[in-house]
C-alpha cells in the first residue's frame, strides 16, 4: 500500500536541497573522521610501495587475500545501482523514486574504489596500465585470453556507463540548483546545467534516455560480475574455484550485498537529513521483500557449491569444504557468513514489523554486508591455503596493518565521497519525486479512499 | 520579434491558455512549455516531439564492435600465443571483449545522442524564469511586437500570474 504525502514543489526543492545549503556540525565531524582514515590508508599504500608487498600478509601460496576480497566486495556493492535504478525503472515500479540516485551513486563510487584494489595488489603499481593495448615498443601485448584483461574492459564499461547515467539524470536537478544559487555557485551550476529549461522535448528525451540507458546497462551488470567470477572460475589449479556456478553465484551475491548497501544508505540519509516524507516505510518494506527473494536465490547457489563437492566426492574438494566449514579460523568466518548473510536477516524480514522498522532494517542490512564480505574471504583464501599439484606448499594468512588500513580507508573513502556529493548535488532526484506526485491520485471505492496511479496509455 | 513567458501556478490553467493560444491562431511552433518535472505527453496540447535517439546506440555499438575486433585481432596477431595446437584467435575471449566494447560504444553514443536531441549545451536557449523550478509552469511564445498586447490580455484572462517580455 502506498502512503503518499503531497508537498508543494518549492518545499520539495527546499527539503531535498538541504544538504547543499546547510552544513550542520555533525557533517564536518564525520567528514574529518573519514578524511583522516582515508589519509591513513594513503600512507599505508605509500609504505607498501616503498617497502614492497612483503609488508602485507600475502605470501606463497596465498597470493590473494584482503585486497581481492575487498575488490569483489565493492564490485558486488556496485550492482545495487542497476538493480534498483534500471530494473525498477523498466518495470515502472513507483517505489523506486527516492532510491535511484543513491543507488546509482553507490554504484559509481564503489566501482571506482574497486578499480583501485588491483593497483594496491600490484608489486609494481606504476605499471597498472599494462593490461591496456598501448605499448608498441615492448614487443608484447596483453593476453586477451586472460580474465585479468577482461576485467578492466568490463569494469570500465560499467563505470563509464553508470557515471554517464548519473550525470544525465542529474541535469534537471542541477538546473534547480542553478536557479536557487547566486555568485560563483550559480556560474558553476549554470555551466553544468548546459542551458536546461524543461521543455517537453527535453523531458521526453530524459525519460527515453532513462529507459535506453537502463536497458543497455542491465546486460553489462550481468557480464561485469560474471567476468570477475571468471577470475576464479577459469583457474583449474585451485580447488573450489573451477565451477560453472560461479558467474551467476557472484552476480546474485552482488545484488544481495548491493541492495542491502542501498538500504543502509537510505536509512542513514533519512536520519541525517530528516527526509521522513521522502523515504517512507513503504520503500523499506518493498526493499526488504526484494531482498528476501534475492537472498534466497543466492543461498540456493551457495548450497549448490557444496552439492557439487558432494556429487563427485573428490578427496581434495571434500578436504577444502572441511577446511572452510570445520577448521579454525575459517569455521568462525563461515559461521559469521552463514548467520549474518542469511540465517538471521531473512527469517526476520519475513515479519512485517521488522520490514517496517528502521533500526531493525539498518542492523540487518549491515549484517548482510558483513556476512557477504566474509563469504568472499572464504571463497578466496582457504582454496589457496591448501597444497595442490600447482602450488607445492601449504600456507596460512594473517592480514597485516597495511591491508587492514587500506581496506578501512576504502570504506572511509566511499563515505567521504558520498557526503561530498550530498553537499554539491541532491541525493534524491527532485524531478522524479515531483513526477511521482503529479501522477498520484486517490480514488473512492465504496467507503474506502485508496491511493491510485495515473498511467499513460 | 519578441519573446514572452507567461507563468502559471497549475497545469490546468496552463493547458487552458495553450488552448486559447491555438484558438487565437498561435501555432505549436510558436509556443512551448517549460516545467520543472515531466508531465504526460500532450498534457498542454503540445506536439509530440520527434527524435531519432534510437539510432545512436546502434551507431555506437557498431563503432565499439569494430574497435574490439581491432584490439583483439591486432593483439593476438602481433603477439601470437601458441597453445597446444589451438587457434591463435580465441573466440570466447574475443566475444567477451567485443561484448563489453560494443556496449560501451552504444552507451557513449546514446549519451551524445541525448545531449544532441535535448539541444544542449545551449547557453542562449531562450527566455526563462527561475520560478519554473519552484513549480510554476511557463508558456513561452515567439511573436511579432505588434501582437504582444493582445497576447498579454489573452494570457492574463486565462490565469497567467506573471508575464515577462523580451523584445
Amino acid at each position: 500500500m502506498q502512503e503518499r504525502v503531497f508537498l508543494p514543489n518549492k518545499q520539495i526543492n527546499d527539503d531535498l536541497l538541504k544538504g547543499s545549503f546547510e552544513t550542520p556540525w555533525w557533517y564536518l565531524a564525520w567528514m574529518a573522521l573519514f578524511a583522516a582514515l582515508t589519509a591513513w590508508g594513503v600512507f599505508a599504500f605509500g609504505y607498501a610501495i616503498n617497502k614492497g608487498l612483503g609488508v602485507t600478509g600475502l605470501n606463497r601460496p596465498i597470493m590473494w587475500g584482503f585486497f581481492l576480497t575487498d575488490f569483489i566486495f565493492w564490485v558486488g556493492i556496485s550492482h545495487a545501482g542497476v538493480m534498483l535504478s534500471a530494473i525498477l525503472r523498466l518495470a515502472k515500479a513507483e517505489w523506486r523514486r527516492p532510491a535511484t540516485r543513491a543507488a546509482e551513486l553507490l554504484t559509481v563510487l564503489s566501482l571506482m574504489v574497486s578499480a583501485l584494489h588491483p593497483i594496491f595488489h600490484l608489486g609494481r603499481p606504476w605499471r597498472f596500465y599494462w593490461p591496456f593495448p598501448y605499448d608498441f615498443s615492448r614487443g608484447i601485448w596483453p593476453d586477451v585470453r586472460s580474465p585479468l584483461v577482461w576485467d578492466p574492459h568490463a569494469i570500465f564499461t560499467y563505470l563509464i556507463g553508470s557515471t554517464l547515467f548519473v550525470i544525465i539524470a542529474l541535469i534537471p536537478d542541477i538546473a534547480v540548483l542553478r536557479d536557487k544559487t547566486k555568485g560563483v555557485a550559480k556560474v558553476f551550476y549554470g555551466a553544468l546545467a548546459m542551458g536546461w529549461r524543461g521543455t517537453p522535448r527535453q523531458w521526453k528525451i530524459q525519460i527515453v534516455a532513462g529507459f535506453l540507458l537502463s536497458g543497455l546497462l542491465l546486460p553489462v551488470f550481468v557480464s561485469v560480475h560474471s567476468i570477475v567470477a571468471w577470475d576464479f572460475a577459469v583457474n583449474i589449479g585451485t580447488e573450489g574455484w573451477h565451477v560453472t556456478i560461479f558467474a551467476p553465484y557472484f552476480v546474485i551475491g552482488a545484488v544481495h550485498s548491493g541492495v542491502s548497501g542501498v538500504v543502509t544508505m537510505l536509512i542513514l540519509l533519512k536520519w541525517m537529513f530528516k527526509w521522513d516524507d521522502y523515504i517512507r516505510q513503504e520503500h523499506l518494506e518493498s526493499l526488504a521483500k526484494l531482498l528476501i527473494v534475492i537472498a534466497t536465490v543466492w543461498f540456493y547457489f551457495f548450497f549448490l557449491e557444496f552439492i557439487f563437492a558432494l556429487y563427485n566426492l573428490e578427496d581434495q574438494e571434500i578436504a577444502l569444504r572441511e577446511l572452510q566449514a570445520f577448521t579454525w579460523p575459517y569455521n568462525l568466518i563461515a559461521f559469521v557468513f552463514l548467520f549474518f548473510g542469511y540465517l538471521i536477516p531473512v527469517p526476520l524480514w519475513l515479519f512485517r514489523r521488522v520490514r517496517r522498522n528502521w533500526v531493525a532494517m539498518f542492523i540487518t542490512s549491515i549484517m548482510v554486508n558483513i556476512g557477504m564480505w566474509c563469504e568472499r574471504f572464504l571463497i578466496i583464501v582457504p582454496g589457496l591455503a591448501r597444497k595442490t599439484n600447482f602450488n607445492f606448499s601449504w600456507g596460512s594468512y594473517t592480514p597485516s596493518w597495511v591491508e587492514i588500513s587500506i581496506v578501512v580507508a576504502c570504506f572511509s573513502l566511499i563515505f567521504l565521497l558520498i557526503m561530498t556529493f550530498a553537499k554539491v548535488f541532491p541525493l534524491i532526484p527532485l524531478f522524479d519525486i515531483k513526477e511521482g506526485q503529479t501522477l498520484s491520485d486517490e480514488i473512492q471505492i465504496g467507503k474506502r479512499t485508496v491511493p491510485a496511479l495515473r498511467v499513460e496509455e | 520579434m519578441a519573446q514572452m513567458l507567461a507563468l502559471y501556478k497549475t497545469a490546468e490553467l496552463a493547458a487552458q491558455s495553450t488552448e486559447a493560444l491555438d484558438g487565437a491562431g498561435v501555432t505549436n511552433e510558436e509556443w512551448d512549455v517549460l516545467t520543472d518535472a515531466p508531465y504526460p505527453e500532450g498534457a498542454f496540447g503540445e506536439k509530440d516531439p520527434e527524435h531519432k535517439l534510437y539510432v545512436f546506440p546502434f551507431m555506437g555499438a557498431c563503432i565499439g564492435f569494430t574497435l574490439a575486433m581491432i584490439e583483439t585481432i591486432g593483439t593476438q596477431t602481433a603477439y601470437p600465443l601458441v597453445t597446444g595446437g589451438k587457434p591463435i584467435f580465441s573466440m570466447p575471449a574475443m566475444t567477451i571483449i567485443a561484448y563489453e566494447l560494443t556496449m560501451l560504444g552504444a552507451i557513449i553514443a546514446t549519451v551524445l545522442g541525448i545531449l544532441f536531441e535535448s539541444r544542449i549545451p545551449n547557453p542562449f536557449a531562450g527566455i526563462y524564469d527561475e520560478r519554473i523550478t519552484e513549480g510554476y509552469i511557463g508558456i513561452t511564445i515567439i511573436c511579432e511586437e505588434g501582437k504582444i498586447e493582445s497576447l498579454e490580455t489573452l494570457l492574463k484572462a486565462n490565469g497567467a500570474e506573471d508575464i515577462i517580455i523580451e523584445k
